[in-house]
């Protein structure tokens, strides 16, 4: 195991099952202190991915690491510091919530056996550990599935849809959670279609679709390739789109309902605004309107046929770049 | 939902190539031991394990004896000394009971895993694959050897409590005092133990492979109900003595005099033939599996 290697790395990974294919050439590359978001629309292949990531599966093609070690070669080895939960977390429903950290923390050996106390206690479930799972809520279920996670003390932590049928101030509390664990330091891998709670927490993001991954990088880079645009209102909306139109630097421009909207950069703006002012028409309001991750996510996965699997990342900017263009 | 706490989490180790301990599959056996202990199927079987004795013992008190009726030498001596009783159970119990009872646990031990989605759970773990397999199929032998001893003891102490501990006579006409004979008892559960851990090894490959419990335990039990058919079919009288079934009774080679070894020897590498590819298919599907549900 090398101590550079990336929590996550993920090269051309494929699952086919006769002739469906599930995950088509996937690579994935979680670096140390990430909170990654992996975004994706129901039945994308994002869960495929991460139990082949675990080495749940094995894949039709390619290879993954964790920490540098492939699961499929090197077994539980390739687990160590990883630790986490793939769709709902699931436990022997015939044991109590202790019993089952107790039977895990015996699978983990080391002195895991001696945090489950602590463990419960992060996630609220002390006063209840004494009764059995199967009477469990799925809101105690996914908090279990995190104490037993915590047990491990991982240092990537991977998350499958973690708030996925929790109420409202479950999913709050699960969101400062996560968000505690990744401000210790931990690498968190987040699976989620769940737009706010990745682009509340996480810094890089990859979105797939269909099997393919159709961007990966930081999510700030994924909302500035979206389109910086503005929303400008003037004394006269008029010339002042006429203008703009006309400025070297300002991209599709047109009128909206009540002003402007039009995509430029800071530098282009400021001399689009000194040009306004030269014509004698006045700003009223220039407003800076970034896209949001739902925006991107709906134009990168709505949009028609996915990018060509090999073409990565920078071919799914370009065409984000023409999907905004074309908004 | 009431609140997570926000409170600090155990902290992460400072790098993950620094493990310690590795848990062995000793640790991941006695697991599997307690999963038993807190299931309740688990005592199912153990329960009819006990009850069929009890339900003997008490339908011999109801009858009347004739023993020149009886056509084994046992039977004609169920009366004369309790120790009768735990011989004439293995006889009736090893053709189906305790295959039955060994199948319901090594059918499901795998496939109920599957069903519940817990196999992810605990393949997630510092375990490998082959020491989960191999705890799993260790303990539910230990489970089909604690149901044939529960039920030789329970036969033998009610047949004692009803007959008394007295010499019997084996299968070759001499006489066997009642110490040699409960040893020779138990000596026979432990023989019959032979081809019910075959059974075990083929249960534990259905429950990996169908990945269905009910399936797993039925086709377990069917393969066994084929062979003990096939057995009877004319013709094919030549491959009796390699049928699975036909070595449930290898244990009365023990109760002649002097002992009758073959059998029993006949009865190990034959049983070898089902159980060794059975568990290396097991093992090998098992390792190489995709773990998809739940």
């Amino acid at each position: 195991m090398s101590e550079q290697a990336p929590p996550v790395k993920a090269r051309g990974l494929v699952k086919r099952y006769d002739d469906v294919l599930a995950v088509d050439h996937i690579d994935l590359n979680v670096h140390t202190g990430d909170v990654y978001g992996f975004l994706g629309p129901n039945g994308a292949g994002k869960t495929t991915t991460l139990r082949m990531i675990l080495g749940l599966i094995t894949p039709t093609q390619g290879t993954a690491e964790l920490f540098g070690l492939d699961p499929m070669r090197h077994g539980a080895r390739a687990l160590d510091g990883v630790a986490g939960f793939v769709e709902a977390p699931r436990f022997y429903p015939y044991l109590t919530g202790r019993k089952n950290l107790e039977l895990l923390a015996a699978l983990d050996g080391d002195d895991a056996r001696s945090r489950i106390d602590d463990v419960l206690s992060t996630v609220e479930l002390s006063a209840r550990a004494i009764h059995r799972v199967g009477g469990y809520s799925h809101g105690m279920r996914q908090r279990l599935g995190i104490a037993a996670a915590l047990l491990r003390r991982p240092q990537l932590l991977i998350l499958d849809e973690p708030a996925t049928g929790l109420d409202p101030a479950g999913m709050r509390d699960m969101r400062v959670l996560i968000r505690g664990l990744a401000d210790q330091g931990i690498t968190v891998l987040l699976s989620s279609h769940q737009l706010p709670e990745v682009q509340e927490l996480c810094d890089r993001v990859a979105i797939v679709d269909r099997g393919r991954v159709v961007y990966e990088g930081a999510l700030a880079d994924l909302r500035r390739q979206g389109g910086a645009g503005y929303r400008l209102r003037t004394t006269d909306d008029v010339r002042a789109l006429a203008i703009a139109a006309q400025h070297p630097g300002v991209e599709h421009a047109h009128a909206a309902e009540h002003d402007l909207s039009l995509q430029a950069d800071e530098r282009e703006i400021g001399e689009l605004s000194l040009a306004l002012g030269r014509a004698g028409i006045g700003i009223l309001a220039l407003t800076p309107e970034l896209a949001t991750l739902e925006d991107l996510f709906f134009r990168l996965t709505e949009s028609g046929a996915a990018a060509p699997a090999d073409a990565g990342a920078p071919a799914a900017s370009e065409r984000l770049e023409s999907l905004a263009g074309a908004q | 939902m009431s609140a997570v706490a926000a409170s600090p989490a155990p902290p992460a180790a400072a790098a993950p190539s620094h493990r310690g301990r590795r848990p062995s599959t000793l640790t991941v056996y006695r697991w599997e031991l307690r999963k038993f202990v807190s299931q309740k199927r688990t005592y199912l079987g153990l329960f009819l394990a006990v009850l069929m004795p009890l339900i003997f013992v008490l339908s011999q008190h109801l009858r009347q004896h004739n023993p020149h009726e009886q056509d084994n030498i046992f039977a004609a001596q169920i009366t004369q000394s309790g120790l009768a009783t735990p011989v004439l159970m293995l006889l009736f119990e090893s053709f189906f009971l305790l295959p039955l009872i060994a199948a319901l646990v090594a059918g499901d031990v795998v496939a109920a895993e599957d069903g519940n989605g817990t196999l992810k759970t605990i393949l997630t773990r510092s375990v490998d694959r082959g020491q989960v397999f191999a705890a799993k199929t260790i303990a539910a032998m230990t489970y089909a050897v604690i149901a044939v001893f529960l039920s030789a003891a329970v036969a033998t102490i009610a047949g004692v409590a009803s007959w008394g501990f007295k010499s019997i006579t084996s299968y070759s006409g001499t006489v066997v005092s009642a110490p040699k004979a409960l040893l020779l008892v138990f000596a026979a559960n432990g023989c019959f133990l032979i081809p019910l851990l075959t059974v075990v090894c083929i249960g534990v490959l259905l429950s990996t492979v169908t990945r269905n419990s009910a399936a797993a335990v039925v086709g377990t039990v069917g393969i066994t109900l084929i062979l003990a058919i096939v057995a009877q079919i004319p013709g094919l009288e030549g491959l009796q003595g390699y049928l699975l079934t036909n070595q449930y009774s290898n244990w009365h080679g023990l109760l002649r005099t002097p002992t009758d070894w073959a059998p029993i020897t006949h009865s190990i590498w034959v049983c070898a033939l089902y159980a060794v590819p059975a568990l290396v298919a097991g093992y090998l599907v098992f390792l190489r599996r995709d773990v998809a549900g739940g």
